[in-house]
């Protein structure tokens, strides 16, 4: 699977045209409490020959799902336009998208020649009047197109939010079967929208918490396979693994790459005693971060690599600290009431994601780096384990429902608590983990 | 899983006829056992029986909301325990830590390894020697009863003491 989508890289070119400033009222303000969706027209993109003609409906219809999917864009639907679009370089008819109030337009053609599917695009702000940044080309295997769509709405996206884009991502979980008493767990990867699901272990052992590496080629997670919790990383190309963490006697759980990719951080447990350790992935040496008779565990790196926050009970209750990359003395930074766990540092570094309970509600919520602004997105009996869109703006987590026929499931909200929606699994999912933007 | 496969061969070497429900040995991965047929633990009546460890002593000890300090129940149950393992030695233990699912599941697994300390180190003062007992956290993954009520959490709430083959070794 990844080889095929490896091969989608090949090129990217600007489409010769007229320049224009991203300026006019085309714009979105994701951080903005409640915003009115943008209206968007995207016709079914110009199909080269009979060929292209599906891909060409099918990657309109991808681009369509990503932008709506955001809660920040409407799309008018094919059957109010005036105006078709048959010819990828003729003139716009400005009039008849402003008559159906598309605010955007978003105008394509495919042509596939063998197995090689070229998309190009253009952008256009109707209100201006003007095409919005330049047209683009993409090319690679037809197999890929679905990774080109997302390219596609990344960079509309990108344009109107001036936000980098999320869509061409994947995302790493637990898929979960049968009731809680006999739950079956095993790893799968799938693309951010719940598309292409792949399964990278069976149900055999208890799998926990994967975590891709900063660049997405390879997962930690947590595995019962030997008996006992251990780290293992898996190569997800070859869907390969091998056991990190495998001392007698210990436990060891919820690891995470530093941004170095050489570095893993995670917890370990001996004499019952949870702490926070680093280990070299070259060589396996070694450090001890925290040292309490408490519990210190869930560490996650700040993205320039020099912090880590992290969750301990060491005042009574579970709260939020951050420490130095090596350790030293931590600073707590959650106060509120209740109890905080999970905290995951935001990819722009600006915010920290965590799991809060309090009064028997499970939240997911966000605050600042110092703690300030606390923010929660969700409550639920239970929601738990929330992790980045790799643009900052989107958090996905696990909400698992109430009572003997309790079924974990995926859903996603942006950081403002706005747009909360399922993410589509086969089965049960939990502890996902979003990728970093594809190459 | 090993030590379960040691616990079912063992069993079955040892059968005497006396057939158990699998799901009534206790250790978190019996699902694994189901359908697996002939179990034998011996009588419960037999005071160095399998069955009269986990049915007349009992094999776990429980634990308050985010707690991992034994109960007097609990010293009571492990007393039993600590004498029937010096009476048998050679058996050995693995102790799992359980917790209810109000818990973030890292936090939990953190919980358990604690619950299952706490219990080892009770036997171990009570003259078991530490090397017959492992201790492993399943934290919340593996509830034995499945309501969202107290009911039900008080029992997943629970440090099980998992046999492991005699004969095996």
């Amino acid at each position: 699977m990844m080889r095929r989508l490896v091969s989608l890289v090949g090129c990217l070119i600007m489409l010769g045209g007229i320049a224009q400033a991203q300026s006019g009222p085309l714009r979105i303000e994701i951080t903005d409490g409640v915003i009115e969706p943008l209206p968007f027209a995207v016709p079914d993109f110009v199909a080269g020959d009979a060929a292209a003609a599906d891909p060409a409906k099918n990657l309109s219809r991808v681009i369509a799902a990503d932008l709506t999917g955001t809660g920040l864009f409407r799309e008018i639907p094919s059957s109010a336009h005036i105006s078709k679009v048959s010819d990828f370089d003729a003139p716009i008819q400005y009039a008849d998208w402003k008559a159906i109030n598309a605010q955007a337009l978003i105008v394509g053609a495919v042509a596939v020649s063998g197995s090689k599917l070229t998309v190009k695009f253009r952008v256009y702000d109707v209100f201006s009047g003007a095409e919005l940044g330049t047209g683009l080309q993409f090319s690679g295997s037809t197999d890929g197109w679905r990774r080109m769509a997302h390219k596609v709405a990344d960079a509309v996206y990108s344009r109107i939010t001036g936000e980098g884009g999320y869509f061409d991502s994947r995302v790493v979980y637990v898929s979960e079967s049968g009731p809680k008493n006999e739950r079956r767990k095993r790893l799968a990867i799938m693309d951010y929208d719940g598309v292409n699901v792949q399964y990278l272990t069976d149900s055999a052992s208890i799998v926990l918490a994967p975590r891709f590496s900063p660049n997405g080629d390879r997962v930690l997670y947590t595995s019962y396979e030997s008996g006992f919790p251990r780290i293992y990383v898996l190569d997800v190309g070859k869907v390969q693994r091998r056991v990190l963490e495998n001392q007698d006697g210990t436990m060891s759980f919820a690891p995470r790459f530093a941004p170095d990719a050489k570095t893993v951080v995670f917890s370990l447990s001996q004499g019952g005693n949870t702490d926070i350790y680093t280990m070299s992935i070259g060589n396996g040496k070694r450090q001890r971060l925290t040292s309490a008779p408490s519990i210190e565990t869930a560490p996650s790196y700040s993205p320039d690599g020099k912090q880590i926050v992290f969750e301990s009970d060491r005042s009574g209750t579970q709260q939020l600290y951050i420490m130095g990359a090596n350790g030293g003395e931590a600073k707590r930074i959650s106060f509120g009431q209740g109890r905080y766990g999970t905290p995951v540092w935001s990819p722009r570094g600006d915010l920290i994601a965590f799991t809060k309970q309090n009064k028997g509600r499970f939240h997911i919520g966000v605050m600042r780096v110092d703690g300030s602004e606390e923010r929660l997105l969700t409550a639920s009996f239970l929601d738990e384990g929330p992790t980045w869109s790799p643009n900052g703006r989107v958090i996905m987590f696990a909400r698992e429902t109430q009572g003997a026929s309790g079924r974990s499931s995926l859903y996603s909200v942006d950081i403002t608590g706005r747009n909360l929606r399922p993410v589509r699994t086969p089965d049960g999912g939990s502890d996902p983990a979003w990728s970093p933007l594809q190459k | 899983m090993t030590f379960l496969r040691k616990l079912l061969l063992s069993s079955a070497v040892l059968a005497m006829g006396a057939c158990t429900n699998a799901a009534g040995l206790g250790g978190a991965n019996t699902v694994d056992l189901t359908g697996a047929g002939a179990t034998a633990v011996g009588s419960p009546s037999d005071p160095n029986s399998v069955a009269y460890f986990q049915q007349t002593i009992g094999d776990r000890v429980l634990f308050l909301v985010d707690q991992s300090t034994l109960t007097a129940q609990g010293k009571a149950t492990l007393d039993g325990q600590a004498t029937w393992l010096l009476a048998n030695t050679d058996y050995s233990a693995i102790i799992e830590g359980h917790a209810d699912e109000q818990g973030t599941r890292e936090y939990n697994l953190g919980l358990g390894a604690k619950r299952a300390n706490s219990a080892r180190e009770y036997l171990v003062s009570r003259g078991v020697a530490g090397n017959r007992v492992k201790t492993v956290s399943y934290g919340k993954e593996r509830p034995i009863e499945i309501c969202s009520e107290e009911s039900c959490y008080e029992k997943n709430r629970r440090a099980v003491t998992v046999l492991s083959g005699a004969l095996a070794g």
